[in-house]
């Protein structure tokens, strides 16, 4: 069996690009307007909450200021994003995926299992009890599909005026729209900072890049004989 | 000196990657998906908010204390100045184009049909938002007046200030045309329309942003296409920045 199922590696490489280009077209256009509130409204910078630095050109897409073009992509890569989010939650619901490698149990929130999972060497987590993630992995991949990946959909629809004529209590659910805007801010900060610390983890040992694209071999396959012939030989019922 | 080949060398390269993105967004494949996309999102907010669906409308304390002006703020012409020193008794709004029956309304005219009143959050498409109370006619009792033809698939807005020496206009599709939040506003929070939000009319097209509420209007027209208007993009931003015509995302 591989380790990662097509419909994720597929969904993977698919969000990834569409991240990239949402990001980097989101830096653009928060270059519109470098400012966050609270609440229905806000317009004025000092009823601001936050003050956004003006992102450099070589950090957004398109590579100078461009709201127009910018919007363009944003809105375009947000139905993959979107879709996408909604195909991978049927796939590891109906696949079991969610369930065996990221369903949590309480003993996975203890704090001595979160630092045996700090310790275990990168390389050596993905797989090493045999199938599934460490209690860390756990956590951090539930939190990203379960929270911020659907965080940033629903508050981009929110800030949409025409998808708020829709659903008005999907704005009020994140305070009013200002609101919704600055967590889709907050939110894409946190995917960031989620890539980042994939890719350092991912980059410590090449295989895991290479598994997601292959789909690679669950730990407990390489045994030889008994995990080949379990995999042929249906179980009773 | 000795940096100079290798400054030119970078410059070689950030030039390459500059054209190559250029050519990608100009291909007339990126440019039909980005359509493709736009129109997506149209359809899926028409199918669930249905046409008639209203934008939230909010309580008198929850508007903001001013309401920004964008854009156009002034009108430096003289004639304009003098109308709105003295309450633009010398304006006229003007419905065209496919019509049976082309009106020009006096402010008087338009304060005297029936009004109707909300209080609406206004999005910029830069990111902010500001709640205003708008008061005026709905736009579908002048075109029902006018006697809109079968053939008008456009209403477009024809504005008195001028932007990079160009006339302002916008449009909408019939849909939007006649929903109940589209009115022409001659009254923000009680007062007659201030010059820097587009005195002394200016659309409120409630589901979308803020580009396409036109301000200063002088005339409504109603057209098969909006093909041969400006550059032909629907609106002035679409012309001049290549902005989305639906502006409801």
């Amino acid at each position: 069996m591989a380790r990662h199922a097509l419909s994720t590696r597929l969904w993977h490489w698919i969000n990834a690009a569409a991240v990239i280009v949402l990001f980097m077209t989101g830096l653009n256009i928060s270059n519109a307007h470098r400012h966050l509130y609270w609440g229905s409204w806000g317009f004025d910078p000092k009823d601001a909450w936050l003050h956004v630095p003006r992102f450099p050109g070589w950090a957004t897409i398109p590579q100078h200021y461009n709201l127009a073009l910018a919007r363009d992509w944003h809105i375009t890569a947000a139905w993959p994003f979107g879709l996408g989010v909604l195909f991978i939650w049927v796939a590891m619901l109906a696949n079991g995926h969610f369930r065996r490698d990221l369903a949590t149990s309480a003993k996975d929130w203890t704090p001595g299992a979160v630092l045996s999972s700090v310790k275990a060497r990168p390389g050596a987590a993905a797989g090493a009890q045999g199938h599934g993630y460490n209690p860390v992995q756990r956590i951090l991949y539930g939190m990203v599909l379960g929270v911020l990946l659907p965080l940033m959909l629903f508050t981009g629809l929110a800030i949409s005026p025409g998808f708020a004529g829709a659903a008005p209590w999907l704005v009020d659910v994140f305070g009013g729209r200002q609101s919704a805007r600055s967590l889709h801010f907050i939110a894409a900060w946190a995917i960031f900072g989620f890539a980042g610390l994939h890719l350092v983890m991912a980059l410590a040992d090449w295989r895991l890049i290479a598994a997601m694209v292959t789909g690679g071999t669950r730990a407990d396959d390489t045994a030889p004989e008994p995990a080949a012939a379990q995999a042929e030989v249906p179980a009773n019922g | 000196m000795v940096d100079l080949p290798r400054r030119s060398l970078l410059a070689g390269i950030a030039a390459l990657g500059a054209s190559a993105c250029s050519r990608i967004n100009d291909h007339e494949t990126t440019r039909s998906l980005f359509k493709a996309a736009e129109d997506a999102h149209r359809a899926v907010h028409r199918a669930l908010a249905g046409k008639q669906g209203l934008a939230r409308e909010y309580a008198r304390d929850a508007r903001s204390p001013t309401f920004r002006g964008n854009g156009s703020v002034t009108i430096p012409d003289p004639y304009y100045q003098q109308q709105l020193a003295s309450g633009f008794p010398d304006w006229r709004l003007a419905v065209t184009g496919l019509v049976e029956q082309p009106l020009a309304l006096s402010l008087a005219d338009i304060r005297a049909l029936p009004q109707r009143t909300q209080i609406t959050r206004h999005d910029c498409v830069e990111g902010w938002s500001a709640i205003g109370e708008w008061q005026g006619p709905q736009l579908a009792r002048l075109l029902d007046a006018a006697k809109v033809r079968p053939e008008a698939n456009f209403i477009v807005f024809r504005c008195a200030d001028t932007l990079f020496g160009r006339e302002y206009y916008e449009s909408i599709d019939m849909v939007d045309a006649y929903h109940p939040q589209t009115i022409i506003a001659h009254a923000l929070n009680g007062e007659p329309l201030p010059e820097k939000n587009g005195a002394p009319l200016r659309m409120r097209i409630e589901r979308q942003l803020g580009y396409k509420h036109a301000k200063y209007v002088k005339a409504i027209e109603a057209v098969a296409s909006f093909e041969d208007i400006g550059q032909g993009q629907g609106g002035f931003w679409e012309d001049v920045a290549g902005y989305q015509w639906y502006a409801g995302i």
